[in-house]
């Protein structure tokens, strides 16, 4: 009698319907599917690498970059002038773009946005970008209004007045953060803004059912003519990356989200069918460990220098497979300041036991290494471990949870080593000084801190404001060449040991096309989805 | 009877109220600081402050608590850190998805298990019997992950029969299900297998025999009945257990449930989506227990509650 039953059962298996999406049949439709939820669409609270380039496709800011670069020009902006002493920019908006909504965007709208990026209430994690404008610390503390250097001139004019003259603001202006939002909607959704967001951009939600799927719908009015080519996006979540590996296999799916299994790289490169699918291009990324520098030994430059030259990057690089390239430095190759000619400490196991020797430290010593528990990062912290033993440091690992090792990074004293695999800096914007500020400056250092060197030089602090006031766009060289003395000499006091420059890997179908680096976009990361086309139907 | 089951309610909402508790308090200890997760990496020392004193982190774990049962008894169980969105949302929309797992869980265990455990109890020390002891231990013992991955592969990519994961129809839950079905039915095998000899022994049944029945009319009318009360405990164990979520199952099917959820809460820190999950735990594992209770004055009379 139970056999019958599984007969049942088996049998309405096969009669239901399998897996094909029904939507978007006869329209240019792609699908790209997450492990993760995608956690909001609020354009100034979404900060992970998964909403970043899904926010790009439904609001914009004023500044943007052209496709697969990192060259900014204006966006929702017309055109932009900046003032003699380098302190005020103002903005001219196109006329006639339209939020989702029909109204029209004017410039009281951007200081409604900025304003409400930088007011507590909203829990913004870019509110930090925006504090050297004018005011903008006395409206986060509640004592004015409004942000006093964030000026409506008339109907489609803004003006921001800095405090300092920074020459990364207009980076700041294409960020996310600061893209515009109506004020009608945010009032009208409340919280509920981040899962029915609207914008400008070229694409709307369609339809978000949690933890299923995600479907944008393309905006016929986006303001960029013939922008964006597909009718429609799904982004399918809960799919494993196996899974989703299987299923873009069977043409079921278009784009691997979370990236090409580790377990499948290696074949997938290597046959020549599937490695014709793979997009690969540059990120503004650098892999790193930090040597806490207020704990001893590792407080003497030497100790921190003999560290740099004993670990083997390419070991490291073959570990994961060769999708990365050695680092010398403290940029990545992308960022303009890049010094392509800077050797960097070369790996030298002798010269580093003799220069721990030269600091008193013949036999070595102990210390600690902080890894995060994902793979490969635990086979990285042994391959550092392994290379550090060679020359007399014996290092015990820790490969904890990431909100843990952050944690300890951010204590004073809390991680003598750090390998920030997982958590590697990529920058907000490319512009030399982001991988300062946050990360390398003496003005980051307070508990939580993601300086994990405890790196403080006055000295280049100093010099990186000054390079951060040349503003003009006839310094741009003379700034870059000031960027390249400022790492070199970071370099020289060894706070970091630089190891790899990460690439990025985006499998997709083969029915998809456009510009050529649009599917490893550096800012729109990881894909462009505006100028995604499909070939064939 | 009424009186039974008042005394349960009452019991159950101390043993919730000592859950929601010692979670709180475990979260609180833990060396992460949800005000930096949410913050991010860029943000200034002052917007972490202004994030923490939005979100009362900055009160002491008392005030924290109480204000959390205060809202809780409200029904309000507040909106997660990283989406902002209800928590009552998000549990709603995996809980249908849950249920439904669950169901096909325990019904491929129980299809797995009881058939296996009842013959080798009947066919003792046979062939049949060790080879059903070996494969409940495989059952038991094989990785879920792999376990799932070779069906996908295999029922699903090489011979296109079940989807390759999702959500949405019967077929969607099959594999799945049957995945759950190996690793718990094993125990149900054995469970009712040991139950089985226990009651294949005793002075009702050999009368039964005596008295002309068939071998099938002794198994099913006679000894099934008792022998189904331990399983009926662990169904009820089962049904909390799958409630609060089967995360690798889960994840390598792409099922929409809890347990998806609670992983990627627990990764940054989203304290109250973890304490939603935690809760909707506790209620299955209480309500299980309850039924299962419930269930055993149907099938054994001389149990009753007064």
């Amino acid at each position: 009698m139970r056999r019958g039953w599984l007969v049942v059962i088996v049998v309405l298996a096969l009669l239901a319907p399998s897996g094909i999406p029904t939507w978007g049949q006869g329209r240019a439709t792609m699908i790209v599917t997450f492990k993760d939820d995608v956690s909001t669409l609020d354009p100034a609270i979404g900060y992970d690498w998964q909403n970043w380039s899904i926010i790009k496709s439904i609001s914009d800011g004023l500044m943007d970059y052209e496709p697969a670069t990192t060259t900014l020009v204006p966006h929702l902006a017309e055109s932009y002038s900046v003032s003699a002493d380098g302190r005020t920019y103002t903005f001219r908006l196109r006329r006639g773009v339209r939020f989702h909504n029909g109204r029209e965007v004017a410039a009281a709208d951007v200081k409604y946005t900025m304003e409400r990026v930088l007011n507590p209430k909203t829990q913004s994690p870019g509110a930090g970008f925006y504090g050297g404008i004018r005011g903008a610390a006395a409206f986060g503390e509640g004592k004015a209004k409004e942000v006093a250097g964030i000026r409506v001139v008339d109907k489609y004019t803004v003006a921001f007045t800095l405090d300092k003259p920074n020459a990364a603001f207009l980076h700041t202006m294409a960020l996310n953060f600061s893209h515009v939002v109506p004020k009608e909607e945010v009032a009208r959704l409340g919280a509920d803004f981040g899962h029915k967001p609207v914008g400008t951009g070229a694409f709307r939600v369609k339809e978000w059912v949690l933890g299923q799927r995600l479907v944008l719908e393309r905006n016929p009015n986006y303001f960029l003519r013939g922008r964006p080519y597909l009718d429609e996006i799904v982004f399918q979540v809960g799919v494993e990356p196996n899974v989703a590996f299987l299923r873009l296999q069977r043409g079921e799916v278009d784009i691997l989200g979370d990236g090409i299994p580790s377990a499948d790289f290696v074949k997938v490169m290597a046959d020549a069918r599937l490695s014709k699918l793979v997009a690969v291009g540059d990120q503004l990324q650098t892999g790193y460990v930090t040597i806490n520098t207020q704990v001893e030994p590792l407080n003497d430059v030497r100790v921190r220098r003999a560290l740099n030259m004993a670990i083997d990057k390419g070991r490291i690089v073959r570990i994961i497979n060769n999708r990365a390239a050695p680092a010398n430095q403290i940029l990545p190759p992308l960022m303009p300041g890049y010094d392509k000619d800077y050797k960097g400490y070369p790996f030298d196991r002798e010269q580093a036991k003799k220069l721990l020797a030269e600091a008193g430290y013949p036999n070595g010593f102990r210390t600690t290494l902080y890894a995060n528990n994902t793979d490969p990062n635990p086979r990285i912290a042994q391959a550092i471990q392994q290379d550090l033993a060679a020359i007399g440091v014996r290092v015990e690992l820790k490969t904890l949870a990431q909100s843990t090792v952050i944690e300890a990074g951010g204590t004073k004293g809390g991680a003598p080593l750090l390998w920030s695999g997982g958590m590697a800096w990529i920058a907000d914007y490319p512009d030399p000084n982001n991988f300062y500020w946050p990360i390398l400056s003496c003005a980051a250092l307070a508990p939580g801190t993601w300086n994990w060197a405890w790196y403080c030089n006055r000295e280049v602090e100093k010099m990186v404001e000054e390079a951060d006031a040349m503003v003009q766009p006839a310094q741009a060289a003379a700034r870059a060449a000031k960027f390249r003395q400022i790492y070199r000499k970071i370099m020289d006091d060894a706070p970091w040991i630089p190891v790899f420059n990460e690439r990025r890997y985006t499998m997709h179908s083969a029915r998809l096309g456009g510009v050529k680096g649009i599917f490893v976009d550096p800012i729109h990361i990881p894909v462009h989805y505006d100028e995604v086309r499909v070939q064939s139907r | 009877m009424s009186a039974y089951l008042l005394r349960r309610l009452v019991q159950s909402v101390l043993i919730l109220i000592g859950v929601t508790f010692i979670t709180f308090v475990l979260l609180y200890a833990l060396p992460a600081d949800p005000a930096r997760m949410i913050a991010g990496r860029s943000a200034t020392t002052e917007t972490v402050e202004r994030i923490r004193a939005e979100l009362g982190l900055d009160q002491p774990l008392p005030v924290q608590y109480g204000r959390y049962l205060a809202r809780l008894v409200q029904g309000d169980l507040g909106r997660s850190y990283a989406q902002k969105v209800e928590v009552e949302a998000l549990l709603a929309s995996r809980l249908g998805a849950t249920f439904l797992l669950m169901i096909g869980g325990i019904a491929f265990e129980l299809l797995i298990g009881l058939p296996a455990g009842t013959v080798a109890a009947v066919r003792r020390r046979g062939a049949f019997d060790r080879s059903v002891m070996v494969g409940a231990f495989l059952g038991v013992s094989a990785p879920q992950f792999v376990v799932g991955l070779l069906l996908l592969y295999v029922l699903a990519y090489k011979w296109p029969l079940f989807p390759l994961g999702g959500y949405g129809s019967i077929a969607h839950l099959i594999l799945p299900a049957v995945t759950l079905g190996i690793a718990g039915g094993g125990w149900y095998a054995r469970i009712m297998r040991s139950a089985m000899l226990d009651v294949i022994h005793q002075d009702y049944v050999r009368t039964a025999r005596a008295k002309g029945a068939g071998e099938a009319r002794v198994v099913t009318r006679h000894a099934l009945r008792n022998a189904l009360l331990p399983v009926v405990s662990m169904i009820g164990l089962d049904f909390g257990t799958f409630m609060g979520g089967v995360v690798v199952v889960e994840s390598v099917f792409g099922w929409p449930g809890i347990g998806q959820l609670a992983w990627q809460a627990i990764q940054i820190v989203d304290i109250p989506v973890i304490m939603g999950v935690v809760l909707v735990s506790a209620v299955a594992i209480l309500l299980g227990n309850l039924l299962a209770d419930l269930v055993y004055p149907l099938l054994d009379p001389k149990i009753r509650y007064g």
